[in-house]
């Protein structure tokens, strides 16, 4: 079977036109390790290719994936029984509504975004490495599957396509394709949505016609109204926010979910530990500032527990798989402590001060792409001056 | 904490470079490096923080529609009778004198700069006066016009946050630009190109300051 595999690929390498040769490249690749040997000098200190590590990333995101498919074929079950209507659809009626039922009709749901995502996101790719005549970048295996993560379940399949070659064409391929680009390309994706076609971006509906579910962040913007609804509201969500019950975008619920995927990054050593803890201390640091000003402030999401606002939306999700980005993150290791701080800052800042946005994790981390560049280079100049000093010093004592 | 909100709003929500796009011709010319971009940033932040206020008392006591009244009768001392002074409207005249403010401002700026930073003022070139006409200055005092700053301290606070917000736009743009100095950037985009579509991308993600 592999040495058929084997075979296909090498005739394909042979009878298909040499322009075409990246795509047939791509798909050997993604089963055979190259066999490409370093002939001078290498430096290499690990097994994994970039294609290895984006493996990696994708291995990390499957919890949050699984868990998005039986979590959207929950609310809906909990907002049709709620509002006493029949469960539309053959898959329900089927398998039942219990968990096989629930997860293959949030699956129905969700995989047709992942795959628009990935198909047009790769068939953009295939077009620029076919005219660029450049073996074909991995880079969107990752992306490809952030973005349907990052999407709310309703939102309309030609957005997703729209928004997809939006990110794609613009924040990557026009900077050099994989590995250039300055912002995150599923976040660009989001983001064009999002200002594109706000009302696709509310994320209060629950995938079905008529039943509208609300996301807890909306919740705490529009219906709590004095403390005794806010400590009520706290202690009902606090679980359901961990656990990942409850509605939102399809990847982004539930914490326990990404904590594994987080675990998975750590031990693996792809994601930087780095990033994650100082994102984690930024939104913290800012939600306690509040927490202390937020008594008789007509904002209660300042009141909140700091914990649970930060579980709450894409915060996490954002830290795991967002802010560490190795691209669009800063590249130095003091720069990524203020990299992240300062994106935990700015997200939970927009979240809780501007009204017209009640999620801020996205832009507060693109802000935070923004500034990237700009963090090194000072890191970068600091240590340059530093040794300046040193090498004089040791001139003057000699 | 009112100016503060003012400060933070000139500079990030209402930010000249990524809400109305002001002062492009010098933000795309001289973002190549960041050293030259910090120059210049710090400039503009100079001459927004002097001409807004010197405009703004310029505008408050000669300018506006009577705001000449001052010059008025009062008992027996003043030049004009009451009623004219205070019909005296002289706001045809700002743009000229907003210009005269500024220009003598970079003037001032110009010849600092070529005294204590030489090097600075060789890479910065003919952008240096031409803050003269850099529409993010004039754009500055010409807002404030419209926002009738209850004093001159809002006014100062208002240019220093566009000044400010401005001088972050150049210096972020300045280090992108570094960095993305030997990407394999599609030929025709090279360089000014490339400088627009970041600006765009920027934009977006400072729209999240919007609404605060």
């Amino acid at each position: 079977m592999i040495k058929g595999l084997r075979r296909v690929f090498d005739h394909l390498y042979k009878t298909v036109d040499h322009k075409y040769h990246p795509v047939v490249e791509s798909f050997d690749t993604i089963h055979f390790t190259p066999n490409l040997i370093t002939k001078s000098g290498s430096h290499i200190r690990d097994a994994a290719d970039l294609k290895r590590t984006m493996m990696f990333v994708i291995f990390a995101m499957i919890p949050c994936l699984l868990f998005g498919m039986w979590n959207v074929g929950d609310q809906h079950v909990q907002a049709a029984m709620a509002n006493g209507a029949e469960l539309e659809g053959w898959i329900l009626p089927t398998f039942g509504s219990g968990f096989w039922g629930k997860f293959l009709y949030g699956a129905s749901g969700v995989l047709p975004l992942v795959i628009v995502s990935y198909v047009v996101g790769l068939a953009v790719e295939f077009v620029f490495g076919i005219i660029k005549g450049h073996s074909l970048h991995e880079g969107y295996l990752v992306s490809g599957l952030l973005i349907p993560l990052i999407m709310p379940i309703e939102v309309p399949l030609w957005q997703v396509a729209i928004a997809v070659i939006f990110a794609v064409v613009v924040a990557k391929e026009v900077f050099g394709g994989t590995g250039m680009n300055v912002i995150n390309v599923a976040l660009t994706a989001r983001a064009f949505i999002f200002f594109a076609h706000p009302n696709s971006m509310i994320g209060d509906k629950v995938w079905v016609d008529g039943f509208s579910g609300e996301t807890s962040l909306g919740k705490l913007a529009t219906k709590i109204n004095d403390s005794a609804a806010l400590e009520q509201f706290s202690n009902d969500t606090f679980m359901s926010t961990i656990l990942g019950v409850e509605a939102g975008s399809i990847g982004e619920t539930s914490v326990v979910a990404i904590l594994l995927g987080a675990a998975f990054l750590l031990i693996t050593g792809v994601g930087s530990w780095r990033i994650m803890l100082s994102f984690f201390l930024g939104g913290l640091s800012l939600a306690y500032i509040f927490n202390l000003v937020g008594p008789g402030i007509d904002n209660y999401y300042m009141q909140l527990n700091p914990f649970h606002l930060l579980f709450l939306g894409s915060f996490m999700f954002g830290m795991v798989f967002m802010v560490t980005d190795p691209v669009s993150a800063a590249q130095t290791n003091t720069g990524k402590y203020i990299y992240g701080f300062l994106a935990g800052f700015l997200s939970i800042l927009i979240r809780v001060l501007n009204p017209a946005y009640p999620e801020g994790v996205m832009l507060g981390i693109l802000i935070a792409n923004v500034f990237a560049p700009t963090i090194d280079h000072y890191v970068i100049q600091a240590n340059i001056n530093k040794r300046k000093k040193r090498a004089k010093l040791a001139a003057t004592a000699a | 904490m009112e100016l503060l909100n003012l400060f933070i709003k000139s500079a990030f929500a209402e930010n000249m470079v990524f809400t109305f796009f002001f002062g492009m011709c010098s933000y795309l010319a001289v973002s190549k490096t960041v050293k030259t971009a910090v120059g210049l940033g710090a400039a503009v932040i100079f001459v927004l923080l002097i001409t807004v206020p010197v405009n703004y008392w310029l505008n408050y006591y000669i300018l506006s529609d009577g705001a000449l009244s001052w010059l008025g009768d009062k008992e027996g001392i003043g030049l004009l009778p009451q009623a004219e002074a205070s019909a005296i409207n002289l706001s045809f005249l700002s743009f000229i004198m907003f210009i005269a403010v500024i220009a003598a401002m970079v003037q001032l700026v110009e010849m600092v700069v070529e005294k204590f930073a030489p090097a600075l003022y060789g890479a910065l070139g003919i952008f240096l006066p031409l803050i003269a006409v850099n529409c993010a200055i004039l754009g500055g005092s010409l807002f404030m016009q419209q926002k009738n700053f209850p004093n001159g301290g809002y006014a100062a606070v208002y240019g220093l946050g566009s000044g400010f917000g401005w001088f972050l736009a150049i210096v972020l743009i300045a280090a992108i630009r570094e960095k993305i100095r030997y990407s394999n950037v599609p030929g025709p985009l090279r360089g000014v190109g490339m400088a627009f579509i970041l600006t765009g991308l920027m934009g977006l993600a400072f729209l999240g300051f919007l609404g605060f």
